[in-house]
C-alpha cells in the first residue's frame, strides 16, 4: 500500500464529501467548543481592552506586559496549569470536569483571551480619544458612547475575535490534555489529525486539515471582503 | 573568482554527503511499540549493544500499527512489535524479512479500588470484560490501532455481548496516557503489565484480573526486507535482531526489573508468537 501525498489527499476528499459520520462528528465537537469558547471570552476581553486603552490608571503598562506574555504561553502549559486545577487531586477535582467538554472550553477560554485582551487594546488604541470625549460631551451615556468606540474599531475587533478562533480551532496541546481525546465527545479536529497521524491513517488526518484549511479561507475572505467595501452590517 | 566558488561549493556538497553516508552506517532505525520504550527496557538494553557495535540505534517509539506502516514505506530498518496477525501479513506482503520471536509479557486488567463491577479475581478475563460491559461502568479504550488496543478488541469480541455499552471511550492515546485518565476517572482499563508497573506507584487503580493465558502478548522484531527499499540498513538490522535473540540479549530481557518485578520474558528458543 504505498501512499503518496496525491493519492491520500483524494482519498481524503471522497472521505470528506461521502459525509464520513465519524469524520463529521469530530468536525462538529471542534466547531461547537471552540464557538462557545470565543463567544464567552470575547465581550469580556474587549471590554478589558477598551479599559486599558483609554482608562488611565497606575500600573497599567504592567497589565498590559502581562497580557501579552500571557499570549506567548505554550498551549501545553495551559493545559497543564488546568489539568492540576482540574485534577481529581487538584483544587476543583471535585467538579469532574477533567476530560469533559466544558474543560475544553475553560482550556480555549484561557487561550484566546489574552490575545482578545491585546488585540482589542490595540484595536482601541488607534482610536483616537478625543472621540470618545466627543461622545460623552455630545450627551451620550457610558455605555452608548463604548459601544460608538467599539463602531469606530470594528474591523480591528473582528479581526482579533478571527484570530482568537483561529487560535483555538486549531491548537491540540490543550484539547488533548485536558480533553482527553474521547471518541464522540471530547476528540476535536487538532486532536484526531495527531491520533489519525500516529495511527498512520494519513487521509483521515489531511482530510480533517483541509477543513481546517478551507474554514481559515473562508473566515480571511470574508473579513477582507468586508474591509473592502469599507463597511460592516 | 566565479570558477573558484562552485568549485569550493562542490567539494563541501561532496564533503557533507559522504559524511552523511558514513553516519548512515553507523544508524540503525528501531521503530517500536510505546511499551517496550516506556517501560525503559531499551534503555537498558540499547546502550549495551551500542557498545559492542559501535552503532547509534534511533527508537521510534509509536503503536504498533504505525511502527508497521513506517516499516512498509522503508522509514525505519528494523521494527518491534506485539500484534502476531499483523505481523504476519506483513511478513507476507514482502515487506519484512526473518521474523523473531523476542519475548513476552502479559496484559492485565486494572481499575478503581473500589471495583463497582466486582470483577477482582475473575480469572477469565472475558467475564471480567462482561462485569464491566453489564454494569456499564467507564472503560478506556485505547483506541489508537496498537498492537494493545488490537489486543482489547480481539477479547471484546470473545465476550457475549462485546463492547457496546454507553460507558466505553475510546480516547486514542498512549497506555501511560490512558492509565492516567482511567485513575482520574475512577474507570477500568487493560494494559501491558510493563506499563502498569511503571506507573502504578503514582496511580490509586489496582491489579484486578490477571493470569489468563489469552493476555498473552508476544513481541516480535522483523527487518525490513532491503529488496523493497533503497538505503535500509540491513547489516544493521540484521546485527541488531541477532544481539537480541543472543544469550547476551535474551539475558537481559530476563534480568530486566521494575520494582523487583520482571517484565518481560525472553523467548527466542520458544515459538510463542504462533499461539
Amino acid at each position: 500500500m504505498q501512499e503518496n501525498l496525491l493519492e491520500t489527499s483524494i482519498l481524503s476528499l471522497e472521505l470528506l464529501f461521502s459525509f464520513d459520520a465519524e469524520l463529521w462528528d469530530i468536525i462538529g465537537v471542534s466547531f461547537r467548543v471552540s464557538m462557545i469558547a470565543i463567544s464567552i471570552a470575547t465581550l469580556p476581553a474587549i471590554l478589558i481592552g477598551f479599559a486599558l486603552a483609554m482608562v488611565d490608571f497606575k500600573g497599567r503598562w504592567m497589565v498590559v506586559a502581562l497580557f501579552n506574555a500571557l499570549m506567548a504561553v505554550p498551549t501545553v502549559v495551559v493545559g497543564l496549569t488546568l489539568y492540576l486545577l482540574l485534577s481529581r487531586s487538584g483544587p476543583f477535582g471535585d467538579l469532574h470536569l477533567l476530560f469533559t467538554q466544558p474543560a475544553m472550553i475553560i482550556g480555549q477560554v484561557a487561550l484566546a483571551f489574552p490575545l482578545l485582551v491585546c488585540m482589542s487594546h490595540s484595536a482601541f488604541q488607534s482610536i483616537d480619544k478625543r472621540a470618545w470625549e466627543t461622545a460623552r460631551t455630545l450627551g451620550a451615556n457610558c455605555c452608548y458612547a463604548v459601544i460608538t468606540i467599539m463602531k469606530e474599531a470594528r474591523f480591528a475587533l473582528l479581526a482579533a475575535v478571527l484570530a482568537g478562533f483561529g487560535r483555538i480551532i486549531s491548537e491540540v496541546g490543550c484539547s488533548m490534555m485536558i480533553g482527553g481525546n474521547i471518541m464522540s465527545y471530547t476528540r476535536n479536529i487538532p486532536t484526531a489529525i495527531a491520533l489519525e497521524t500516529s495511527k498512520g491513517m494519513f487521509a483521515q488526518g489531511i482530510a480533517l486539515g483541509l477543513v481546517l484549511l478551507i474554514l481559515a479561507l473562508l473566515l480571511n475572505f470574508t473579513l477582507a471582503s468586508i474591509r473592502g467595501k469599507g463597511q460592516l452590517v | 573568482m566565479k570558477k573558484w566558488i562552485t568549485g569550493a561549493v562542490s567539494i563541501a556538497v561532496l564533503a557533507a554527503s559522504s559524511a552523511m553516508c558514513v553516519a548512515e552506517e553507523n544508524i540503525i532505525r528501531l521503530a517500536t511499540t510505546t511499551s517496550t520504550y516506556n517501560s525503559g527496557l531499551l534503555d537498558k538494553l540499547l546502550p549495551e549493544f551500542e557498545k559492542t557495535h559501535q552503532v547509534k540505534v534511533q527508537v521510534i517509539a509509536v503503536g504498533t500499527g504505525k511502527a508497521l506502516r513506517m516499516g512498509q514505506a522503508g522509514d525505519v530498518d528494523v521494527v518491534m512489535t506485539h500484534a502476531p496477525k499483523s505481523e504476519k501479513k506483513f511478513v507476507e506482503s514482502g515487506y519484512g524479512v526473518n521474523p523473531r520471536s523476542v519475548m513476552y509479557n502479559d496484559f492485565v486488567v486494572v481499575g478503581p479500588k473500589s471495583d463497582p463491577a466486582e470483577i477482582k479475581g475473575i480469572t477469565s478475563v472475558t467475564s471480567a470484560l462482561e462485569g464491566i460491559a453489564k454494569r456499564n461502568v467507564t472503560f478506556i479504550s485505547r483506541g489508537d490501532d496498537s498492537g494493545t488496543h488490537k489486543k482489547e478488541l480481539s477479547l471484546w469480541a470473545e465476550t457475549a455481548k462485546g463492547k457496546r455499552f454507553t460507558n466505553y471511550k475510546e480516547v486514542g492515546q498512549g497506555m501511560g496516557k490512558v492509565l492516567q485518565m482511567a485513575d482520574e476517572l475512577e474507570a477500568y482499563t487493560i494494559t501491558d503489565r510493563g506499563t502498569w508497573l511503571a506507573y502504578k506507584s503514582r496511580m490509586q487503580l489496582t491489579l484486578l484480573v490477571e493470569g489468563d493465558t489469552r493476555l498473552f502478548n508476544p513481541y516480535q522484531i522483523i527487518q525490513i526486507n532491503p529488496e523493497k527499499h533503497d538505503g535500509v540498513n540491513s547489516i544493521g538490522a540484521k546485527a541488531l535482531s541477532d544481539w537480541f535473540v543472543s544469550k547476551v540479549g535474551q539475558g537481559m530481557i530476563n534480568d530486566f526489573r521494575i520494582n523487583n518485578e520482571a517484565l518481560f520474558y525472553g523467548s527466542a528458543n520458544a515459538d510463542v508468537a504462533n499461539n
